[in-house]
């Protein structure tokens, strides 16, 4: 209480004195912080700020330093999800794609989706519907006559359009992570359909409406402007396409919350120092989760975009939230 | 009426909520990610991570099984010496403290760099000179002064600098025995530092590091190279007091015989395999 008192006393003798202090350019600290630090810290005082983790940085850089985390990371990525979700991470895409439930002929954008777990879950998923398709159109054909078998072939071989091969778009802001997603698409052999696309989820380099699904799995609460990143959504969905969202949450059970504030805070920078190296970049990320909207006021936030049935569904108690909206 | 029952209410969860802000602002007031900034830094020295002691276990154990199955991994092998030396460290920051040597090192706190070194300087030292010997090592070796990884761990300032003076002395230590960067010249520094330091990551690197040679390195080892290194390891002087960057002049065996290390019996030769 009195840290903060204080906190608000300096704030107001600062302004009230015109003290303008300018922050060195380049690796810079935060603009909040260097205020109070003695001597040679300056800050503009028109800086927008917003939080990275639990500090506190200019707009400007928190997209530099949310890159420079992931790139850190980008190699050890698939390894430090299956280390600290213990494997459920897998269960959560997966309920994705069955609540995403995609028709063969559909068009995905996969944002921030970087080593492209989504992308290949849809793909597999969409194969796996039309092999049921295919199986179940031949099962209604065992009873047929001759003329009409025949019929079916001449209809396939006319040049009838076949149906509409389904694509998957992986954008990323974050080259590294999305050379690892080539890789591991080429070690898997999936490269079919797929596409790759640097972009910025705050203004991506695709036409207006040309999506069936915008997804962002564990993505957005990295963005610097996350009202920006929902239009830009909402623009390159076709109407009627759907947007869904899976990003860490809030946790409602008190007993559930305090053991997963714990396991956040204290087991996975340590994990991220053994298996990656990097306790830092680890540590943000889970402060980025507390720093994220809750259920509600994110729903709120895609309803203002302009989609409608915005819905979600809570995942393990809370700790992931599945948000999904529609444009008409 | 029910304003009245209501404003208890109010008050706590307002209460609760400054509690949240404060944290967040004293967060923010003293957090830093070192690889940005050099002004103001979380804990006790730039690069600090404060840990409970449940997270310094679990990281000496994590370090300790990474560190056995990719012993490239200099990261883990700091991580652990950091978690598990905090004895060794006092005993060594007190042996520092008794030699008046090593006082004025703990006092003016000296950084092997790159940057502080004058190489040129010391390139023109004549040959047999501990400087000229040190940069010799440094080429043959292709290592530099500047690899070795900042202390995060330990939750004492000036340990902390003993620790991270021990990394640096570590290259010295090498041209003071003598020994190349090959696996078992390292093993043999390795069982000298543990004889001088006692810290358990170096008595586990003493311990494993004979399990990667080969059988006639292995019978150097046990007959004439680690008696030789065990033995110099208790009766030298403690070698972090010694002011090395004052003494680049100074040749060698002087600095040898100051020390109480006797010359190494066989010299491993350098294989072409840079191992560290």
């Amino acid at each position: 209480m009195a840290a903060s008192v204080r906190l608000l006393v300096r704030r107001v003798t600062r302004l009230s004195h015109g003290h303008v202090t300018v922050c060195p350019s380049g690796p810079s600290g935060p603009s909040g912080r260097c205020c109070w630090a003695p001597s040679s810290c300056r800050c503009f005082s028109d800086d927008r700020n917003t939080h990275f983790g639990f500090e506190t940085v200019p707009e400007a850089e928190k997209a530099k330093r949310v890159y420079k985390v992931f790139e850190n990371v980008a190699q050890n990525y698939d390894v430090m999800n299956d280390a600290m979700s213990l494997g459920i991470h897998r269960l959560w895409k997966d309920t994705l794609l069955h609540v995403m439930n995609p028709q063969p002929g559909a068009r995905l954008l996969d944002v921030a989706g970087g080593t492209g777990d989504i992308a290949f879950r849809f793909l597999e998923y969409i194969r796996s519907q039309r092999e049921r398709q295919r199986r179940h159109v031949a099962r209604s054909m065992q009873a047929l006559s001759w003329k009409d078998i025949s019929d079916v072939y001449a209809a396939r071989e006319g040049g009838e359009d076949g149906p509409r091969e389904s694509r998957a778009v992986v954008c990323d802001i974050n080259k590294e992570m999305l050379k690892v997603g080539k890789q591991k698409a080429d070690s898997m052999d999936m490269s079919a359909g797929l596409s790759w696309v640097v972009g910025d989820a705050e203004e991506l380099p695709f036409d207006d409406e040309q999506f069936d699904i915008y997804t962002v799995a564990f993505g957005i609460r990295n963005v610097t402007h996350i009202d920006q990143a929902l239009q830009e959504a909402l623009r390159v969905l076709k109407p009627g396409g759907r947007f869904m969202c899976l990003e860490f949450s809030k946790v409602r059970d008190p007993v559930l919350a305090r053991l997963y504030d714990t396991y956040s805070f204290k087991i996975i920078p340590v994990l991220g120092e053994v298996i990656a190296g990097d306790w830092k970049s680890y540590q943000y990320l889970v402060e980025s989760i507390r720093r994220f909207p809750d259920q509600e006021e994110f729903k709120r936030m895609i309803e203002d975009t302009g989609f409608y049935c915005v819905r979600y569904h809570n995942l393990t108690g809370g700790v992931v939230a599945l948000h999904s909206g529609y444009k008409l | 009426m029910w304003q009245r029952v209501a404003r208890p209410f109010q008050r706590l969860s307002r209460r609760h909520c400054d509690l949240i802000s404060e944290a967040v602002c004293v967060r923010q007031l003293c957090s830093s990610s070192s690889e940005f900034t050099d002004g103001s830094y979380d804990g006790l020295y730039p690069g600090h991570i404060p840990t409970t002691p449940t997270q310094k276990a679990l990281l000496a154990v994590g370090s300790g099984v990474a560190a056995l199955q990719d012993p490239y991994r200099h990261d883990m092998v700091a991580v652990l010496g950091e978690t598990t030396g905090h004895m060794a460290l006092v005993n060594l920051r007190d042996r520092m403290r008794n030699d008046p040597e090593g006082y004025t090192i703990l006092t003016e706190r000296p950084r092997i760099r790159l940057s502080t070194l004058d190489l040129s300087k010391m390139a023109s030292l004549p040959d047999g000179s501990f400087g000229r010997e040190y940069l010799r090592f440094l080429e043959d070796n292709h290592v530099t002064p500047d690899s070795r990884a900042d202390v995060k761990f330990v939750d004492n300032e000036e340990l902390a600098y003993v620790m991270q003076r021990y990394r640096e002395v570590h290259d010295l230590l090498h041209t003071l025995l003598g020994m190349p960067t090959n696996m078992l010249g390292e093993v043999a520094v390795k069982w000298f530092e543990a004889a001088q330091t006692g810290l358990p990551m170096c008595a586990l690197g003493a311990l494993l590091g004979p399990l990667r040679l080969n059988t006639s390195r292995l019978q150097t080892l046990f007959t004439s190279l680690g008696p030789w290194a065990l033995q110099n390891g208790w009766q030298a002087r403690c070698v972090l007091s010694i002011f090395y960057e004052r003494r680049w002049e100074q040749s060698v065996e002087e600095l040898r015989q100051e020390l109480n290390i006797d010359p190494p019996p066989v010299i491993p030769s350098a294989s072409k395999k840079r191992s560290t």
